[in-house]
């Protein structure tokens, strides 16, 4: 069981659907919606919520800083 | 156990990481995946852990972040192509208590700002270079810049970058190790090349960094100067997760990662 739980809140308009924060995801939390965002992108979102255990490594890799990451001790 | 709910998890405070308030709230114009957002967010969340903001002077280059001045809330000159760690050199000896960093590309640091970014670093200046490396001249379209690999295809190099005909009369020349180039000189305090493709890279990139300005901000003699070797994916015409790759395999073996200078003592590997 997990000690820690995370969450991360992807600024949709801004995301750019690059992928990098997928690779960087030690959890695989991460995939691109098939959705679009205002600009044509398929934006980042959270498909595995339980697995996230917010270490920001999505966070710190995104070029354009949409991601904000949350993390709470069990 | 109750169920903790997202809701639970987002409050404000549980927040860990999110971008830093140096930057605006313009959306970068750089390309999806593109190295240069990652680096100005590094430099803005060293820039404000460190709590000098408010005397910091950045000189932008000419290249993909000419407009590097519209992202950081912090005074910011623009350079003539190339000529940043000159302008730099100049508002540093004005001001020496602010803190001055160049950013600069391979295309405007190591092609034609060459002679500025050599006589800087033999001056000794006591500034921070920041040197973004990607092989490629990313804003005119993708022509060859001095440090394209051996092989590499690019606008102006459209059968791969060859550094001689086979009958050995010169051609395209080598790949340029300018960051080897420039530690062999007296007046580099702290010569270091990093990269940005992984979580792992980020945080080793955001030490070198904040060392790199902590050794300015305490008046230390000497220029500061980090590669960092990041990715062009347009212009490489990849995906920007292929591009990461690519610069794994193949960047990376001409360009090692790692500290090639530290306090005027050139590190033997």
């Amino acid at each position: 069981m997990a000690k820690f739980r995370g969450a991360i809140v992807v600024d949709i308009e801004r995301c750019k659907g690059c992928g990098v924060c997928i690779t960087a995801c030690p959890c695989k939390v991460i995939e691109l919606a098939k959705e679009v965002n205002g600009k044509g992108y398929n934006y980042a979102f959270m498909a595995n919520p339980e697995a996230c255990i917010g270490c920001a490594s999505c966070g710190i890799t995104c070029p354009d800083g949409v991601i904000k990451v949350y993390k709470k001790a069990l | 156990m109750a169920e903790i709910t997202l809701q639970d998890i987002i409050q404000p405070e549980n927040l860990v990481y999110e971008k830093s308030k140096l930057l605006t709230e313009k959306p970068f114009h750089y390309c999806p995946g593109c190295g240069h957002g990652t680096v100005h967010r590094i430099i803005a969340e060293v820039l404000e852990e460190l709590g000098v903001d408010d005397r910091t002077i950045g000189v932008s280059p000419v290249g993909c972040a000419v407009m590097a001045y519209d992202y950081f809330d912090v005074d910011f000159v623009e350079a003539a192509h190339g000529r940043a760690p000159a302008c730099a050199t100049g508002i540093k000896r004005v001001w020496p208590d602010k803190v001055v960093f160049s950013y600069q590309g391979d295309g405007d640091l190591a092609a034609i700002g060459t002679c500025e970014t050599i006589h800087t670093c033999n001056r000794g200046e006591n500034i921070t270079m920041i040197f973004v490396n990607n092989g490629i001249y990313g804003m005119t379209g993708g022509q060859m810049a001095p440090t394209t690999l051996v092989g590499m295809k690019t606008a102006t190099t459209p059968y791969g970058r060859m550094p001689q005909w086979p009958d050995g009369t010169p051609n395209n020349g080598f790949p340029l190790q300018i960051t080897q180039l420039l530690a062999q000189l007296p007046g580099t305090r702290y010569v270091t090349r990093q990269a940005v493709f992984s979580a792992a890279a980020v945080r080793n990139c955001k030490k070198a960094i904040k060392k790199a300005f902590q050794n300015q901000i305490e008046n230390k003699n000497g220029v500061n100067f980090v590669e960092i070797v990041s990715n062009c994916n347009s212009n490489w015409k990849m995906s920007a997760v292929d591009a990461n790759k690519w610069l794994q395999d193949n960047m990376l073996p001409v360009y090692p990662l790692g500290d090639l200078k530290d306090n005027f003592e050139l590190i033997k590997k």
